[in-house]
């Protein structure tokens, strides 16, 4: 770990990204004051971010993978996904409405999450493992908010804004990935009855289950495990799509049936 | 277009194809030229491969893409027509220097066991008369300079035809979800491209019923046992010397091929 900021630079940022989240503006990126913030300063701030939720109140239900796709990888100029984490208050129902009046600039994108029935844990785990302490894998849309003003953005600044995370919606249909070809599930992401975004799940790493060994490895490097039970959402298969009041979302999946969700104000 | 001028150009392609040379774009020597000309042209430029002794084994479906037909500014797909000399099997090295400009598409080959007889013929109609599905590599390739087609060139030029290798992998369209199975393409042992079923005319079975539709008011034959490409799923793939490409489609399985030699261009 190659931690820069000291103790009282890290809960300041914390706050500002704190605030910008629960308050839905935007703030400019972390760098500008910063330049030379480390992608560790960046998971520094959002382990305090996490520390503060949970003293909240908030229950951690999971993570998620974020930069998983070879185009957007290069696009930051990174050569590791980055993760975020997941509470019981950014899961939303499937169809229910989202409300948009408390985020900043929405996007949908559609990705197959796992939940686990065995820990995992290490800098060694590999795809089968992931595979191996999979409890099942259901269709996902994952619904992403940068908090950082007109899109501009680096790597640093998006961990420390934990890659993100805003809502998650899981439904369709559960299945154990023994069942699946988790390499080649088709998926058609509809906004408003027109195809947005169309993939297979290749995108993501090669392989879905690779995204999931990634993030136990970042885990790891943080001091932590993902414990049974947890809930991952292992990437971006199609690109992130701009949402706003009034649209509705459906991510149909080869196998998986679909799940949906609506904006509201 | 007069019957002379229809053979003239007919002939011009023919020429191209033997001599692997590129002509200037019927629409820029003929800005007047009509779909049905281009048609024309192209049926007079298959029956000299027919003469010369080939046979028409199938047919392939180009411009299925709504990316594509945004491009050349057209709302349905076209189709061209496949001979003896374009096939390979899988395993099969593809020499390069039979071609001029070549590039490669991954798509999902139906084969019939029943004729389609347009119009009236819906996407059920093409499975129930549809033997099995493999995924397969179209080879495209154009007589056309520099590939700077209009819809009126690439339809003339035999929707842009090269050659084709069809997996051995097979499927039957009841046992898979043609519509949402997932492709990736990978290339040198690398991911190229995923895509989805649903990319191809909202189904691969749709292409199929549009063009058995549009064969029927031609009067043209679609017959038991013939191939049918029913349209790309990944982007173009830029081929050289030495290049592999593996395709996979959820729940049909895969199609390998290798290139050696260089092409004209």
């Amino acid at each position: 770990m190659s931690v820069t900021l000291n103790r009282e630079e890290i809960v300041r940022l914390c706050e500002r990204v704190e605030g910008a989240q629960t308050r839905a503006y935007s703030i400019p990126k972390l760098t500008n004051e910063y330049p030379g913030m480390t992608i560790d300063d960046g998971y520094a701030v959002q382990s305090e971010l996490r520390r503060r939720f949970i003293e909240q109140g908030h229950t951690l239900v999971g993570w998620k993978a974020g930069l998983t796709s070879k185009a957007k990888m290069k696009q930051m100029g990174v050569d590791v996904p980055s993760i975020g984490f997941l509470t019981d208050r950014m899961a939303r129902p499937e169809n229910s409405v989202v409300s948009t009046s408390d985020l900043v600039h929405p996007r949908v994108e559609c990705e197959v999450a796992f939940v686990t029935n065995k820990d995992l844990a290490g800098p060694d785990v590999t795809a089968q493992d992931v595979l191996d302490a999979t409890d099942y894998v259901l269709p996902a849309i994952e619904i992403i908010d940068s908090r950082f003003s007109g899109f501009k953005f680096d790597l640093e600044s998006v961990i420390a804004d934990n890659g993100s995370s805003a809502r998650f919606v899981g439904g369709g249909r559960a299945r154990h990935p023994k069942e699946l070809d988790l390499r080649t599930l088709g998926v058609v992401m509809e906004k408003n009855g027109e195809i947005v975004g169309m993939g297979a799940s290749a995108a993501v790493l090669g392989h879905p289950a690779e995204a999931v060994a990634m993030l136990v490895k970042i885990l790891h490097d943080l001091g932590e495990t993902l414990p049974a039970g947890s809930f991952v959402m292992s990437g971006g298969i199609t690109e992130a799509v701009a949402v706003k009041p009034g649209d509705h979302v459906i991510a149909r999946y080869q196998g998986l049936g679909s799940v949906s969700v609506r904006f509201g104000e | 277009m007069d019957e002379n001028k229809i053979s003239q150009y007919g002939d011009e392609l023919y020429q191209a194809f033997l001599e692997r040379k590129t002509l200037t774009p019927f629409t820029e020597r003929e800005p007047e030229i009509t779909l049905d000309d281009a048609y024309r042209i192209q049926l007079r430029f298959v029956k000299r491969r027919v003469e010369a002794g080939e046979k028409i084994v199938g047919k392939k479906i180009g411009v299925t893409s709504k990316p594509v037909q945004d491009y050349l500014g057209v709302f349905q797909p076209d189709f061209g027509q496949l001979t003896s000399d374009m096939v390979y099997q899988e395993g099969d090295v593809i020499d390069l220097s039979g071609l001029i400009q070549p590039k490669a598409e991954a798509e999902l080959a139906f084969v019939l066991k029943e004729d389609l007889k347009g119009p009236g013929i819906t996407a059920m109609d093409v499975i129930r008369a549809t033997d099995y599905v493999s995924p397969c590599f179209e080879i495209v390739d154009s007589r056309i300079r520099d590939w700077k087609i209009q819809i009126q060139d690439t339809v003339a030029d035999n929707a842009s035809c090269g050659v084709y290798v069809i997996g051995s992998a097979k499927a039957d369209p009841r046992d898979v979800d043609i519509t949402m199975a997932g492709m990736v393409l990978e290339k040198n042992g690398e991911l190229f491209s995923t895509g989805v079923g649903a990319a191809v005319q909202g189904s691969p079975a749709n292409a199929v019923a549009w063009l058995a539709n549009t064969l029927g008011e031609l009067g043209i034959p679609f017959k038991a046992g013939e191939v049918i490409l029913s349209g790309s799923q990944s982007n173009l793939v830029p081929i050289a010397d030495g290049d592999e490409l593996v395709c996979s489609v959820g729940g049909v399985g895969s199609c390998s091929v290798r290139f050696a030699g260089r092409s004209a261009v």
